[in-house]
Protein backbone atom coordinates (compact mmCIF):
# COMPACT_ATOMS: atom_id res chain seq x y z
CA UNK A 1 0.00 0.00 0.00
CA UNK A 2 1.42 3.25 -0.56
CA UNK A 3 1.90 6.10 2.20
CA UNK A 4 -1.12 8.07 2.99
CA UNK A 5 -2.86 10.61 5.16
CA UNK A 6 -5.81 9.75 7.34
CA UNK A 7 -8.29 11.68 9.12
CA UNK A 8 -11.20 10.90 11.06
CA UNK A 9 -14.16 13.14 10.16
CA UNK A 10 -16.99 14.27 12.90
CA UNK A 11 -19.14 15.61 10.56
CA UNK A 12 -20.60 15.38 7.20
CA UNK A 13 -19.85 19.26 6.63
CA UNK A 14 -15.96 17.96 7.42
CA UNK A 15 -15.53 15.00 5.96
CA UNK A 16 -16.40 17.25 2.51
CA UNK A 17 -14.16 19.97 3.49
CA UNK A 18 -11.09 17.37 4.22
CA UNK A 19 -12.11 15.37 0.60
CA UNK A 20 -13.31 18.07 -1.70
CA UNK A 21 -10.14 19.78 -2.19
CA UNK A 22 -7.94 16.95 -3.04
CA UNK A 23 -8.81 14.70 -6.10
CA UNK A 24 -6.69 12.35 -4.88
CA UNK A 25 -8.49 12.14 -1.35
CA UNK A 26 -10.73 8.99 -0.52
CA UNK A 27 -13.83 8.42 1.43
CA UNK A 28 -13.22 5.34 3.12
CA UNK A 29 -16.06 2.98 5.02
CA UNK A 30 -16.12 -0.91 4.85
CA UNK A 31 -12.49 -0.58 3.17
CA UNK A 32 -13.85 -4.18 1.59
CA UNK A 33 -12.90 -2.72 -2.02
CA UNK A 34 -10.83 0.19 -1.69
CA UNK A 35 -8.45 -1.52 0.32
CA UNK A 36 -8.10 -4.32 -1.81
CA UNK A 37 -7.25 -2.20 -4.55
CA UNK A 38 -4.84 0.26 -2.69
CA UNK A 39 -2.89 -3.25 -2.03
CA UNK A 40 -2.90 -3.72 -5.51
CA UNK A 41 -1.69 0.03 -6.66
CA UNK A 42 -4.73 0.40 -8.73
CA UNK A 43 -5.74 2.91 -5.94
CA UNK A 44 -3.00 4.96 -4.41
CA UNK A 45 -5.14 8.34 -2.50
CA UNK A 46 -3.00 10.75 -0.92
CA UNK A 47 -5.34 10.66 1.89
CA UNK A 48 -8.33 8.53 3.42
CA UNK A 49 -11.39 10.72 5.00
CA UNK A 50 -12.75 7.92 7.55
CA UNK A 51 -16.56 8.23 7.44
CA UNK A 52 -17.32 5.56 9.98
CA UNK A 53 -18.17 7.48 12.64
CA UNK A 54 -20.84 10.34 10.94
CA UNK A 55 -24.33 9.58 11.71
CA UNK A 56 -25.77 7.86 8.32
CA UNK A 57 -26.16 4.56 10.15
CA UNK A 58 -30.00 4.43 10.14
CA UNK A 59 -32.44 2.70 8.86
CA UNK A 60 -35.72 4.97 8.65
CA UNK A 61 -39.51 5.11 7.28
CA UNK A 62 -39.81 7.71 5.30
CA UNK A 63 -42.60 10.01 4.97
CA UNK A 64 -44.46 8.87 1.55
CA UNK A 65 -44.06 5.19 3.28
CA UNK A 66 -40.55 4.11 1.85
CA UNK A 67 -37.24 3.05 3.46
CA UNK A 68 -34.22 5.38 3.71
CA UNK A 69 -30.94 2.89 3.71
CA UNK A 70 -28.29 5.18 5.42
CA UNK A 71 -25.20 5.30 3.70
CA UNK A 72 -23.16 3.94 6.37
CA UNK A 73 -26.07 0.62 7.07
CA UNK A 74 -23.94 -2.65 6.63
CA UNK A 75 -24.81 -5.05 3.61
CA UNK A 76 -25.69 -8.11 6.17
CA UNK A 77 -27.41 -4.88 8.37
CA UNK A 78 -30.12 -4.16 5.37
CA UNK A 79 -30.42 -8.17 4.43
CA UNK A 80 -31.65 -9.18 7.22
CA UNK A 81 -33.21 -5.80 8.65
CA UNK A 82 -37.14 -7.32 9.32
CA UNK A 83 -38.19 -4.25 7.11
CA UNK A 84 -36.20 -4.78 4.03
CA UNK A 85 -37.14 -8.60 4.11
CA UNK A 86 -41.06 -7.83 4.49
CA UNK A 87 -41.34 -4.86 1.94
CA UNK A 88 -37.94 -5.18 -0.30
CA UNK A 89 -37.18 -9.15 -0.48
CA UNK A 90 -35.45 -8.54 -3.43
CA UNK A 91 -33.19 -6.29 -2.13
CA UNK A 92 -32.24 -8.62 0.88
CA UNK A 93 -31.54 -11.51 -2.01
CA UNK A 94 -29.48 -9.61 -4.25
CA UNK A 95 -27.41 -8.25 -1.48
CA UNK A 96 -27.50 -12.28 0.02
CA UNK A 97 -26.32 -13.23 -3.33
CA UNK A 98 -23.08 -10.97 -3.40
CA UNK A 99 -19.67 -11.26 -1.41
CA UNK A 100 -19.38 -13.29 1.44
CA UNK A 101 -21.08 -12.75 5.13
CA UNK A 102 -17.27 -11.38 6.56
CA UNK A 103 -17.24 -8.93 3.85
CA UNK A 104 -21.44 -8.08 3.94
CA UNK A 105 -20.59 -7.20 7.54
CA UNK A 106 -18.02 -4.94 6.89
CA UNK A 107 -19.55 -3.60 3.47
CA UNK A 108 -21.72 -0.32 3.96
CA UNK A 109 -24.68 0.60 1.18
CA UNK A 110 -23.02 3.74 0.46
CA UNK A 111 -19.92 1.92 -0.56
CA UNK A 112 -21.40 -0.74 -2.29
CA UNK A 113 -22.56 1.39 -5.60
CA UNK A 114 -19.05 2.99 -5.20
CA UNK A 115 -17.59 -0.23 -5.72
CA UNK A 116 -15.23 -0.64 -8.95
CA UNK A 117 -15.51 -2.86 -11.39
CA UNK A 118 -13.42 -6.40 -11.31
CA UNK A 119 -11.85 -6.56 -14.96
CA UNK A 120 -8.82 -8.09 -14.54
CA UNK A 121 -6.75 -5.48 -16.68
CA UNK A 122 -8.21 -2.88 -14.68
CA UNK A 123 -6.16 -4.41 -11.54
CA UNK A 124 -3.62 -5.25 -13.44
CA UNK A 125 -1.29 -2.12 -13.03
CA UNK A 126 1.42 -3.71 -15.62
CA UNK A 127 -1.49 -3.19 -17.99
CA UNK A 128 -2.74 -0.50 -20.35
CA UNK A 129 -6.80 0.24 -19.15
CA UNK A 130 -8.65 3.33 -19.60
CA UNK A 131 -10.44 3.31 -16.28
CA UNK A 132 -7.10 3.44 -13.90
CA UNK A 133 -5.01 5.71 -16.63
CA UNK A 134 -7.17 7.85 -18.98
CA UNK A 135 -5.71 7.73 -22.66
CA UNK A 136 -4.02 4.59 -22.04
CA UNK A 137 -6.03 2.14 -23.90
CA UNK A 138 -7.87 -0.92 -22.91
CA UNK A 139 -6.10 -4.49 -22.94
CA UNK A 140 -9.86 -5.96 -22.32
CA UNK A 141 -10.79 -5.26 -25.82
CA UNK A 142 -9.26 -7.95 -27.22
CA UNK A 143 -8.22 -10.01 -24.60
CA UNK A 144 -10.11 -12.34 -22.34
CA UNK A 145 -13.54 -10.89 -22.13
CA UNK A 146 -15.53 -14.00 -20.14
CA UNK A 147 -16.59 -11.19 -17.21
CA UNK A 148 -16.86 -8.13 -20.04
CA UNK A 149 -19.88 -6.15 -20.81
CA UNK A 150 -22.14 -7.33 -23.80
CA UNK A 151 -24.39 -3.85 -23.80
CA UNK A 152 -23.47 -0.42 -23.06
CA UNK A 153 -19.68 -0.74 -23.67
CA UNK A 154 -17.71 1.42 -25.97
CA UNK A 155 -14.11 1.07 -27.73
CA UNK A 156 -12.85 2.93 -24.54
CA UNK A 157 -14.06 0.37 -21.66
CA UNK A 158 -15.87 -2.45 -21.48
CA UNK A 159 -15.92 -3.05 -18.00
CA UNK A 160 -18.76 -4.45 -15.94
CA UNK A 161 -20.29 -2.61 -12.86
CA UNK A 162 -19.78 -5.86 -10.22
CA UNK A 163 -22.70 -5.08 -7.64
CA UNK A 164 -25.75 -7.32 -6.95
CA UNK A 165 -27.13 -4.87 -4.76
CA UNK A 166 -26.82 -1.87 -6.84
CA UNK A 167 -29.43 -4.34 -9.79
CA UNK A 168 -32.28 -4.64 -7.15
CA UNK A 169 -31.97 -0.90 -6.42
CA UNK A 170 -32.09 -0.19 -9.96
CA UNK A 171 -35.16 -2.43 -10.35
CA UNK A 172 -36.81 -0.78 -7.16
CA UNK A 173 -36.19 2.77 -8.67
CA UNK A 174 -34.61 3.91 -5.60
CA UNK A 175 -32.81 7.43 -5.36
CA UNK A 176 -29.53 8.31 -4.00
CA UNK A 177 -29.45 11.21 -1.64
CA UNK A 178 -25.44 12.79 -1.83
CA UNK A 179 -24.09 16.31 -0.40
CA UNK A 180 -21.15 18.01 -1.19
CA UNK A 181 -20.04 21.67 -1.45
CA UNK A 182 -23.08 23.25 -3.01
CA UNK A 183 -25.27 21.18 -0.81
CA UNK A 184 -27.65 18.11 -1.13
CA UNK A 185 -28.81 17.27 -4.28
CA UNK A 186 -31.06 13.37 -5.34
CA UNK A 187 -30.06 11.17 -7.78
CA UNK A 188 -32.10 8.68 -9.65
CA UNK A 189 -30.48 5.51 -8.91
CA UNK A 190 -30.84 4.93 -12.95
CA UNK A 191 -28.58 8.38 -13.19
CA UNK A 192 -26.18 7.32 -10.64
CA UNK A 193 -24.13 5.23 -12.74
CA UNK A 194 -22.63 6.02 -15.99
CA UNK A 195 -21.70 4.12 -19.57
CA UNK A 196 -18.05 4.34 -20.14
CA UNK A 197 -18.39 6.83 -23.43
CA UNK A 198 -15.02 7.97 -23.79
CA UNK A 199 -14.28 9.08 -20.49
CA UNK A 200 -14.42 5.47 -18.44
CA UNK A 201 -12.53 6.72 -16.01
CA UNK A 202 -15.88 8.30 -14.15
CA UNK A 203 -17.99 4.92 -12.45
CA UNK A 204 -20.83 7.71 -11.50
CA UNK A 205 -22.00 11.19 -11.68
CA UNK A 206 -20.83 11.90 -8.06
CA UNK A 207 -18.78 15.17 -8.14
CA UNK A 208 -15.12 15.54 -6.12
CA UNK A 209 -15.86 15.41 -2.77
CA UNK A 210 -19.85 14.42 -2.93
CA UNK A 211 -20.93 12.35 -0.55
CA UNK A 212 -23.79 9.51 -0.14
CA UNK A 213 -25.78 10.00 2.69
CA UNK A 214 -28.34 7.71 2.25
CA UNK A 215 -30.34 5.37 -0.42
CA UNK A 216 -34.05 6.11 -0.33
CA UNK A 217 -36.61 3.46 -1.39
CA UNK A 218 -40.11 4.38 -2.64
CA UNK A 219 -42.86 2.26 -0.68
CA UNK A 220 -43.15 -1.71 -1.71
CA UNK A 221 -45.41 -2.15 -4.54
CA UNK A 222 -44.68 -5.97 -5.84
CA UNK A 223 -45.32 -8.20 -2.94
CA UNK A 224 -43.79 -11.58 -3.34
CA UNK A 225 -43.84 -11.47 -7.16
CA UNK A 226 -39.96 -10.60 -7.87
CA UNK A 227 -36.62 -12.87 -8.17
CA UNK A 228 -33.09 -12.05 -8.30
CA UNK A 229 -31.00 -14.73 -10.17
CA UNK A 230 -27.24 -15.13 -10.56
CA UNK A 231 -25.30 -16.76 -12.70
CA UNK A 232 -21.82 -17.00 -12.23
CA UNK A 233 -18.83 -19.60 -11.89
CA UNK A 234 -18.62 -20.71 -8.69
CA UNK A 235 -22.28 -21.57 -6.73
CA UNK A 236 -21.44 -18.96 -3.92
CA UNK A 237 -18.87 -15.89 -3.44
CA UNK A 238 -18.34 -15.17 -7.30
CA UNK A 239 -19.22 -12.43 -9.42
CA UNK A 240 -22.36 -12.46 -11.72
CA UNK A 241 -21.69 -13.44 -14.92
CA UNK A 242 -25.32 -12.35 -15.57
CA UNK A 243 -27.79 -11.33 -13.05
CA UNK A 244 -31.45 -10.49 -13.46
CA UNK A 245 -33.60 -8.45 -10.86
CA UNK A 246 -37.38 -8.73 -12.01
CA UNK A 247 -40.26 -8.09 -10.37
CA UNK A 248 -44.59 -7.54 -11.53
CA UNK A 249 -47.34 -6.32 -10.09
CA UNK A 250 -50.26 -8.36 -11.03
CA UNK A 251 -53.88 -6.51 -11.25
CA UNK A 252 -56.73 -9.29 -12.29
CA UNK A 253 -54.12 -11.94 -14.09
CA UNK A 254 -52.31 -9.39 -16.07
CA UNK A 255 -49.21 -7.56 -15.60
CA UNK A 256 -49.83 -3.74 -14.11
CA UNK A 257 -46.27 -3.09 -13.54
CA UNK A 258 -42.93 -4.60 -14.42
CA UNK A 259 -39.41 -3.86 -13.07
CA UNK A 260 -36.85 -5.74 -15.02
CA UNK A 261 -32.49 -4.91 -14.67
CA UNK A 262 -29.54 -7.04 -15.59
CA UNK A 263 -26.06 -7.27 -13.62
CA UNK A 264 -22.72 -8.37 -14.75
CA UNK A 265 -23.61 -7.33 -18.42
CA UNK A 266 -22.89 -3.46 -18.27
CA UNK A 267 -21.06 -0.41 -17.06
CA UNK A 268 -24.13 0.27 -15.00
CA UNK A 269 -26.97 -1.52 -13.74
CA UNK A 270 -29.02 -2.30 -17.19
CA UNK A 271 -32.55 -1.17 -17.39
CA UNK A 272 -34.60 -0.30 -20.07
CA UNK A 273 -38.33 1.58 -19.06
CA UNK A 274 -39.75 1.38 -22.24
CA UNK A 275 -39.52 -2.61 -22.04
CA UNK A 276 -41.10 -2.69 -18.93
CA UNK A 277 -43.87 -0.34 -19.80
CA UNK A 278 -44.19 -2.67 -22.94
CA UNK A 279 -45.02 -5.73 -20.55
CA UNK A 280 -47.70 -3.41 -18.94
CA UNK A 281 -51.48 -5.09 -19.84
CA UNK A 282 -50.04 -8.31 -20.91
CA UNK A 283 -50.43 -11.49 -19.76
CA UNK A 284 -47.52 -13.10 -17.43
CA UNK A 285 -46.16 -15.72 -19.69
CA UNK A 286 -43.32 -17.05 -22.27
CA UNK A 287 -44.97 -15.26 -25.31
CA UNK A 288 -44.63 -11.96 -23.52
CA UNK A 289 -41.07 -12.61 -21.28
CA UNK A 290 -39.52 -13.57 -24.33
CA UNK A 291 -40.28 -10.45 -26.33
CA UNK A 292 -39.22 -8.78 -23.16
CA UNK A 293 -36.02 -10.48 -22.74
CA UNK A 294 -35.08 -9.54 -27.18
CA UNK A 295 -35.84 -5.77 -26.13
CA UNK A 296 -33.73 -5.40 -23.22
CA UNK A 297 -30.78 -7.31 -24.92
CA UNK A 298 -30.94 -5.10 -28.37
CA UNK A 299 -27.83 -4.36 -29.75
CA UNK A 300 -26.13 -6.91 -27.08
CA UNK A 301 -22.37 -7.53 -28.80
CA UNK A 302 -20.52 -9.57 -27.23
CA UNK A 303 -16.24 -10.02 -26.98
CA UNK A 304 -15.62 -12.94 -27.95
CA UNK A 305 -14.94 -14.99 -24.65
CA UNK A 306 -18.04 -13.47 -23.61
CA UNK A 307 -20.18 -13.97 -26.55
CA UNK A 308 -22.60 -17.15 -24.04
CA UNK A 309 -23.81 -14.06 -21.90
CA UNK A 310 -26.16 -12.99 -24.93
CA UNK A 311 -28.23 -16.24 -24.80
CA UNK A 312 -27.57 -16.85 -20.80
CA UNK A 313 -29.68 -13.55 -20.36
CA UNK A 314 -32.27 -13.97 -22.56
CA UNK A 315 -32.90 -17.26 -20.64
CA UNK A 316 -32.59 -15.60 -17.22
CA UNK A 317 -34.77 -12.82 -18.09
CA UNK A 318 -37.60 -15.59 -19.09
CA UNK A 319 -36.91 -17.72 -16.07
CA UNK A 320 -36.94 -14.35 -13.47
CA UNK A 321 -39.90 -13.34 -15.05
CA UNK A 322 -41.16 -16.95 -14.70
CA UNK A 323 -40.35 -16.88 -10.97
CA UNK A 324 -41.55 -13.36 -10.56
CA UNK A 325 -45.47 -13.78 -12.11
CA UNK A 326 -45.54 -17.12 -9.95
CA UNK A 327 -44.23 -15.13 -6.17
CA UNK A 328 -41.41 -18.17 -6.55
CA UNK A 329 -38.49 -15.84 -6.05
CA UNK A 330 -35.17 -17.52 -6.34
CA UNK A 331 -33.27 -18.64 -2.87
CA UNK A 332 -29.89 -17.84 -2.32
CA UNK A 333 -29.20 -20.66 -0.41
CA UNK A 334 -30.51 -23.81 -2.29
CA UNK A 335 -28.81 -23.25 -5.57
CA UNK A 336 -31.32 -25.18 -8.01
CA UNK A 337 -33.12 -22.91 -10.44
CA UNK A 338 -36.80 -22.69 -9.94
CA UNK A 339 -38.86 -23.15 -13.10
CA UNK B 1 0.38 19.07 -0.68
CA UNK B 2 0.27 16.21 1.57
CA UNK B 3 3.00 14.22 2.95
CA UNK B 4 5.08 12.18 0.55
CA UNK B 5 6.34 8.57 1.15
CA UNK B 6 9.28 10.28 2.64
CA UNK B 7 7.48 12.12 4.88
CA UNK B 8 5.62 9.94 7.13
CA UNK B 9 2.41 10.96 9.49
CA UNK B 10 3.27 10.48 12.67
CA UNK B 11 2.00 7.18 13.90
CA UNK B 12 -1.65 7.26 15.82
CA UNK B 13 -2.54 5.94 19.37
CA UNK B 14 -5.85 3.09 19.16
CA UNK B 15 -7.12 1.44 21.79
CA UNK B 16 -8.37 -2.35 20.97
CA UNK B 17 -9.40 -5.14 23.21
CA UNK B 18 -8.28 -8.32 22.09
CA UNK B 19 -9.57 -11.34 23.14
CA UNK B 20 -10.63 -9.76 26.42
CA UNK B 21 -7.30 -7.56 27.46
CA UNK B 22 -6.64 -4.30 26.30
CA UNK B 23 -3.72 -2.85 24.15
CA UNK B 24 -2.72 0.66 23.92
CA UNK B 25 -1.02 0.41 20.38
CA UNK B 26 0.60 3.05 18.20
CA UNK B 27 -0.15 2.01 14.57
CA UNK B 28 0.31 3.52 10.96
CA UNK B 29 -3.21 4.66 8.65
CA UNK B 30 -1.91 1.16 6.92
CA UNK B 31 -1.55 -0.87 8.98
CA UNK B 32 -4.00 -3.68 8.47
CA UNK B 33 -5.44 -5.28 11.84
CA UNK B 34 -4.21 -8.73 10.61
CA UNK B 35 -0.70 -7.62 10.73
CA UNK B 36 -0.98 -5.24 14.03
CA UNK B 37 -2.65 -8.84 15.34
CA UNK B 38 0.01 -10.90 14.10
CA UNK B 39 2.96 -9.05 13.93
CA UNK B 40 2.15 -6.48 16.97
CA UNK B 41 0.53 -8.65 19.29
CA UNK B 42 2.44 -12.09 17.92
CA UNK B 43 -1.05 -13.46 18.18
CA UNK B 44 -0.26 -15.52 14.75
CA UNK B 45 -3.18 -17.93 14.82
CA UNK B 46 -4.72 -15.04 12.67
CA UNK B 47 -3.28 -16.31 8.63
CA UNK B 48 -2.72 -14.20 6.13
CA UNK B 49 -3.59 -16.12 3.13
CA UNK B 50 -4.68 -13.87 0.10
CA UNK B 51 -4.23 -10.89 1.92
CA UNK B 52 -7.23 -9.69 -0.47
CA UNK B 53 -10.40 -10.28 0.71
CA UNK B 54 -10.80 -13.45 -1.15
CA UNK B 55 -9.65 -16.52 1.08
CA UNK B 56 -11.54 -15.56 4.74
CA UNK B 57 -8.11 -17.27 6.41
CA UNK B 58 -7.70 -14.17 8.08
CA UNK B 59 -11.38 -13.99 9.21
CA UNK B 60 -11.74 -12.33 13.23
CA UNK B 61 -14.73 -11.33 15.37
CA UNK B 62 -14.89 -7.48 15.65
CA UNK B 63 -17.68 -6.32 17.96
CA UNK B 64 -19.02 -9.67 17.64
CA UNK B 65 -19.16 -9.66 13.72
CA UNK B 66 -16.83 -11.67 11.42
CA UNK B 67 -14.69 -9.67 8.90
CA UNK B 68 -11.63 -10.51 6.94
CA UNK B 69 -8.79 -8.79 8.96
CA UNK B 70 -6.72 -8.26 6.13
CA UNK B 71 -9.47 -5.24 4.73
CA UNK B 72 -9.48 -3.46 8.32
CA UNK B 73 -7.47 -0.78 8.77
CA UNK B 74 -6.18 -1.15 12.69
CA UNK B 75 -6.55 2.89 13.01
CA UNK B 76 -10.60 2.71 12.49
CA UNK B 77 -11.56 -0.26 14.68
CA UNK B 78 -9.88 1.95 17.32
CA UNK B 79 -11.69 1.14 20.65
CA UNK B 80 -13.13 -2.34 19.06
CA UNK B 81 -13.01 -5.53 21.06
CA UNK B 82 -11.47 -8.37 18.55
CA UNK B 83 -12.16 -12.26 19.15
CA UNK B 84 -9.02 -14.48 17.47
CA UNK B 85 -8.96 -18.02 17.10
CA UNK B 86 -6.60 -17.82 20.47
CA UNK B 87 -9.77 -16.46 22.35
CA UNK B 88 -12.16 -18.83 22.22
CA UNK B 89 -11.17 -22.01 24.48
CA UNK B 90 -11.82 -20.46 28.02
CA UNK B 91 -10.26 -22.27 30.87
CA UNK B 92 -8.10 -24.76 28.78
CA UNK B 93 -11.33 -25.83 27.35
CA UNK B 94 -11.46 -25.98 23.63
CA UNK B 95 -14.96 -24.25 21.84
CA UNK B 96 -17.54 -26.82 21.04
CA UNK B 97 -16.43 -25.53 17.22
CA UNK B 98 -12.95 -26.39 17.85
CA UNK B 99 -13.72 -29.82 19.67
CA UNK B 100 -15.83 -30.72 16.42
CA UNK B 101 -13.51 -29.56 14.20
CA UNK B 102 -11.10 -32.21 15.72
CA UNK B 103 -13.68 -34.67 15.97
CA UNK B 104 -14.85 -34.90 12.31
CA UNK B 105 -11.50 -34.46 10.62
CA UNK B 106 -12.67 -30.80 9.79
CA UNK B 107 -8.74 -29.80 8.21
CA UNK B 108 -5.99 -31.60 6.61
CA UNK B 109 -3.07 -28.46 6.25
CA UNK B 110 -4.99 -26.34 9.08
CA UNK B 111 -4.12 -22.92 7.54
CA UNK B 112 -7.46 -21.70 6.93
CA UNK B 113 -8.41 -23.83 9.70
CA UNK B 114 -8.55 -20.69 12.71
CA UNK B 115 -10.33 -18.64 10.02
CA UNK B 116 -13.24 -21.50 9.32
CA UNK B 117 -13.31 -21.74 13.19
CA UNK B 118 -13.78 -18.09 13.93
CA UNK B 119 -16.53 -17.80 11.08
CA UNK B 120 -18.12 -20.81 11.97
CA UNK B 121 -18.62 -19.80 15.42
CA UNK B 122 -20.18 -16.46 14.08
CA UNK B 123 -22.22 -18.24 11.95
CA UNK B 124 -23.93 -20.26 14.71
CA UNK B 125 -24.96 -16.78 16.48
CA UNK B 126 -25.54 -15.04 13.51
CA UNK B 127 -28.68 -17.87 13.69
CA UNK B 128 -29.52 -17.18 9.63
CA UNK B 129 -28.37 -20.60 9.00
CA UNK B 130 -30.50 -23.71 9.56
CA UNK B 131 -30.27 -26.41 6.68
CA UNK B 132 -26.31 -27.98 5.25
CA UNK B 133 -27.26 -25.54 1.90
CA UNK B 134 -27.50 -22.61 4.01
CA UNK B 135 -24.00 -23.60 6.36
CA UNK B 136 -22.92 -23.89 3.20
CA UNK B 137 -23.59 -20.30 1.68
CA UNK B 138 -22.70 -18.47 4.77
CA UNK B 139 -19.25 -20.00 5.21
CA UNK B 140 -18.59 -19.44 1.32
CA UNK B 141 -16.43 -16.62 2.00
CA UNK B 142 -13.75 -19.68 4.13
CA UNK B 143 -11.78 -21.34 1.22
CA UNK B 144 -10.01 -24.82 1.95
CA UNK B 145 -7.42 -25.66 -0.94
CA UNK B 146 -7.32 -29.42 0.88
CA UNK B 147 -10.96 -29.18 -0.25
CA UNK B 148 -11.96 -30.22 3.64
CA UNK B 149 -15.77 -28.76 3.45
CA UNK B 150 -17.38 -31.67 3.71
CA UNK B 151 -16.44 -32.04 7.05
CA UNK B 152 -16.50 -29.01 8.18
CA UNK B 153 -19.98 -28.62 7.54
CA UNK B 154 -20.23 -31.93 9.71
CA UNK B 155 -19.24 -30.35 12.36
CA UNK B 156 -20.76 -27.30 12.16
CA UNK B 157 -23.94 -29.10 12.00
CA UNK B 158 -22.95 -31.35 14.74
CA UNK B 159 -22.65 -28.43 17.22
CA UNK B 160 -25.60 -26.14 15.95
CA UNK B 161 -27.52 -29.64 16.62
CA UNK B 162 -26.16 -29.93 20.55
CA UNK B 163 -27.20 -25.90 20.56
CA UNK B 164 -30.39 -26.57 19.60
CA UNK B 165 -31.22 -29.56 22.32
CA UNK B 166 -29.11 -27.92 25.23
CA UNK B 167 -28.88 -23.97 24.36
CA UNK B 168 -25.65 -23.57 25.35
CA UNK B 169 -23.74 -20.43 24.26
CA UNK B 170 -24.37 -18.77 21.15
CA UNK B 171 -27.76 -20.90 20.14
CA UNK B 172 -28.99 -19.83 17.33
CA UNK B 173 -32.26 -17.33 16.83
CA UNK B 174 -34.88 -19.16 14.37
CA UNK B 175 -36.80 -15.42 14.00
CA UNK B 176 -33.73 -13.94 12.90
CA UNK B 177 -33.57 -16.88 9.94
CA UNK B 178 -33.50 -15.87 6.51
CA UNK B 179 -36.81 -15.37 4.83
CA UNK B 180 -36.80 -17.68 1.46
Amino acid sequence: MNRFDYVRADSVDAAIRAAAGDPAARYIAGGTNLVDLMKYGVERPSLLVDITQLPLRGIEETSDGGLRLGALAGNSEVAFDARVRERYPLLSSAILAGASQQLRNAATTGGNLLQRTRCYYFYDVATPCNKREPGSGCSAIGGRTRIHAILGASDACIATHPSDMCVALAALDATVRVAGRDGERAIPFGEFHRLPGDAPERDNNLEQGEIILSVDLPPDRFGPHHTYIKLRDRLSYAFALVSVAAALRLENGAIAEARLALGGVAHRPWRKPDVEASLTGEKPGRAAFERAAAELLAGARGQGDNDFKIDLARRAIIRALGQAAAGKPQSQSHKRLEP
Amino acid sequence: MRASSTDLPATIEISLSVNGRRHRLSVRPWDTLLDVLRDTLDLTGTKKGCDQGQCGACTVLVDGARINSCLALAVMKDGAEVTTVEGLAKDGELHPIQRAFITHDAFQCGYCTPGQICSAVALIAEGHAGTREEIREMMSGNLCRCGAYANIIDAIEQVMGEQAKGGARGASRPDERTAR
